[in-house]
């Protein structure tokens, strides 16, 4: 429903009309009016409105709010633009985009890159490969550059160091900014460092007054220094960028890369045991619950898509899986990039067990049950046949792959 | 197998009680080492030949440990970058970061840019060694595992994904022998200007709302985790559904 105050004529017409039943109803409330002798009265009844359940409701925050106009919620709101016209620097933030997205590891880089460039300095974030982030500009990116080469497909670190060289010569950044992370920053970082033979300040948690400060040793002492110019910081090392939105410009390299012969080959990613894996670290699960009659079928599903498994806590009650499968606040917080909840209607508990997901897939009889608010795509119907229908598909796909393959 | 292995170890500390052990990571590369190289591995330390801490690792079953002979504060990448060049050696194993002083995991990653060799990050298992190739996997976050090929001579480092360092032995580390050869020696120049304190736990992030009214505070304390917007199907066959499902599962690379 539009927030536009419209005219209603035909209550406006009762309004006239003395003689219509409905006449005392519309007439405007008045609370307070003056008496004959000068003095304000007030009609106590007159304050409020009915609410949604016919029960009378005050709001005293000033806002009045609900009778017949249901209002949505607010229209989204425009963040005012930070624009950077002449860069007199650049900070280079490198993003893990674990899955291609920014990760909130890398919005913390963003925002510690926005307080280190001020606003003269622009925050130049370097993306190797495609991508499929599409909030680069609330997350604090004046430049984006995209480096797109069959070279820095896969796992190839040599290569993007050549390619950071490039970016270090183009541009000479005041600052490096890397996510000291196991999904690449960390890796990329001290490689790029051994090259072009900085010192880099690790493990930073916090950055103050051209000081910086890193956790050292096995974490149980804390080192000071001044700012060097490439940092590998840790998580939460600033606060993201949330105030302003920011021109996503792209800017390009002028120089082709010259790509030496690369040392490493990559063979692929190895098939792991899904089971094997801790849940709480699994990229990839696949949970049960109140709804999932066949469990066998469920199993099969699991292995075909090769997923670790899951439960919510009726499941584990009832028996079907082991305690230590149960997600949500008693059972274990997962991290899962992509969790397919099937049977499931989403308890807050187990809502709040799968916070930290990035992508919800639910199956459900329920279209109005939370798990289908959260999830980002649901399928409503009965689980046994789409799990059977998901399967053939599984194995449709892997076919179809490994026809082209040979 | 008749590869050169050697596995740099350091002093570690304990987490707890911050006393001298042998280093967590190190423990493993000497480990997986052994599985490799058997008696012929090779251990070397840069550092203080009389640390008691580094017999620990002779009772891992070693007749001997190299030690180039180092005050605490100096700098081991130059000489253990001569070392290595001299030594002949194939295939490198190290720890991912050290357990005591700046332990920024710099070492590793500087000694393959000074010998010229590559380097393998969270080495899990070396699979076969043939031609002077390594066939390796390398352990990922979340359990995942990457098969890598590399040409020798390699560099390592290894991570908890490591095999389990095997228990060190009262009898082996008395009787083990500690080499110690001097070498030049050279100041890091670190500590010049940073100073190691005690680490400050570090402030919890608060949750900070911003809103304009008092109703807007309480939406946001009691709103349920919902992504919104998400797509629905409804009425769908369990075909398309299931087409739909896979075509995610798919785009955000989990079914390979």
């Amino acid at each position: 429903m539009s927030d536009i105050i419209r005219r209603d004529p035909r209550a406006e017409w009762i309004a006239r009309n003395r003689l219509h039943p409905l006449h005392a109803a519309m007439q405007p409330a008045q609370t307070s009016w003056m008496g004959p002798n000068g003095i304000i009265r007030k009609n106590p009844h007159g304050v409020g409105f009915i609410g949604p359940n016919g029960i009378k409701r005050i709001d005293r925050s000033g806002a009045q709010q609900g009778g017949a106009v249901k209002r949505t919620a607010a229209a989204e709101v425009q963040l005012p633009l930070h624009q950077v016209l002449q860069p007199a620097f650049y900070i280079a933030v490198v993003p893990d985009m674990v899955g291609g997205r920014l990760s909130s590891h890398d919005r913390d880089l963003l925002g510690l890159a926005h307080s280190l460039a001020g606003i003269d300095g622009a925050v130049m974030a370097v993306v190797f490969g495609e991508h499929k982030e599409t909030a680069f500009a609330t997350a604090g990116v004046d430049r984006l550059l995209l480096l797109q080469a069959n070279e820095f497909e896969g796992y190839s670190p040599e290569q993007r160091v050549q390619g950071l060289r490039a970016v270090d010569n183009q541009f000479s950044p005041r600052h490096w900014l890397l996510p000291d992370s196991r999904s690449g920053g960390a890796e990329l970082g001290r490689r790029f460092a051994a090259n072009i033979g900085e010192r880099p300040a690790t493990r930073v948690w916090q950055v103050k007054d051209g000081q910086c400060t890193g956790r050292a040793g096995a974490g149980q002492q804390d080192l000071t220094r001044s700012l060097p110019r490439l940092i590998l910081a840790a998580a939460e090392c600033a606060e993201p960028v949330s105030d302003t939105r920011h021109e996503v410009l792209p800017v390009e390299l002028s120089t082709s890369l010259l790509m030496r012969q690369p040392r490493i080959e990559d063979l692929g990613a190895v098939a792991v045991d899904p089971a094997a894996i801790p849940m709480a670290e699994a990229e990839f699960i696949f949970s049960g619950g109140n709804g999932v009659k066949d469990w066998v079928l469920f199993h099969q599903t699991a292995a075909a898509l090769g997923a670790t498994e899951g439960a919510s806590r009726v499941a584990v009650d009832d028996g079907f899986m082991s305690r230590d499968r149960q997600v949500g606040a008693s059972g274990t917080w997962v991290t899962a990039r992509v969790y397919v909840a099937v049977g499931i209607s989403g308890a807050i508990q187990h809502l709040q067990g799968i916070g930290a997901c990035d992508k919800v897939v639910a199956i459900n009889l329920d279209p109005g049950c939370d798990m289908i608010k959260r999830a980002d795509l649901s399928v409503i119907g009965e689980s046994a046949e789409i799990l059977k229908a998901l399967i053939d598909a599984v194995e449709a796909y892997r076919n179809e792959a490994k026809r082209d393959a040979a | 197998m008749n590869t050169k292995v050697i596995s740099l170890v350091s002093i570690g500390a304990h987490p707890t009680s911050g006393r001298a052990r042998r280093a967590e990571q190190d423990a493993r590369a000497v480990e997986l080492g052994l599985q490799l190289a058997g008696d012929n591995l090779q251990v070397l330390h840069a550092g203080d030949s009389q640390e008691p801490a580094l017999r620990a690792y002779l009772g891992m079953g070693l007749e001997q440990l190299h030690v180039l002979e180092q005050p605490a504060g100096a700098d081991a990448l130059g000489v253990l970058g001569d070392y290595l060049r001299d030594a002949g050696a194939e295939l490198v194993l190290t720890g991912s970061q050290a357990e005591t002083g700046e332990g920024s995991g710099m070492l590793p990653f500087l000694l393959a840019e000074q010998l010229g060799w590559p380097l393998v990050v969270g080495l899990a298992e070396v699979e076969s060694i043939s031609n002077g190739v390594a066939q390796v996997l390398q352990a990922l976050p979340r359990g995942q595992r990457r098969r890598l090929k590399v040409r020798l001579p390699l560099l390592a480092t290894v991570d908890n994904a490591a095999p389990k360092p095997r228990q060190s032995a009262f009898g082996p580390a008395r009787r083990g022998v500690l080499a110690a050869r001097q070498v030049e020696i050279v100041e890091d120049e670190l500590f010049t200007g940073a100073e190691l304190q005690p680490a400050k736990p570090r402030p919890k992030r608060l949750k900070v709302i911003k809103a304009k009214s008092g109703a807007d505070r309480m939406k946001a304390a009691t709103a349920k985790a919902s992504g919104g917007g998400g797509q629905v199907l409804k009425d769908v066959s369990p075909q398309a559904g299931a087409e739909a499902i896979l075509k995610l599962l798919i785009e955000e690379g989990v079914v390979r």
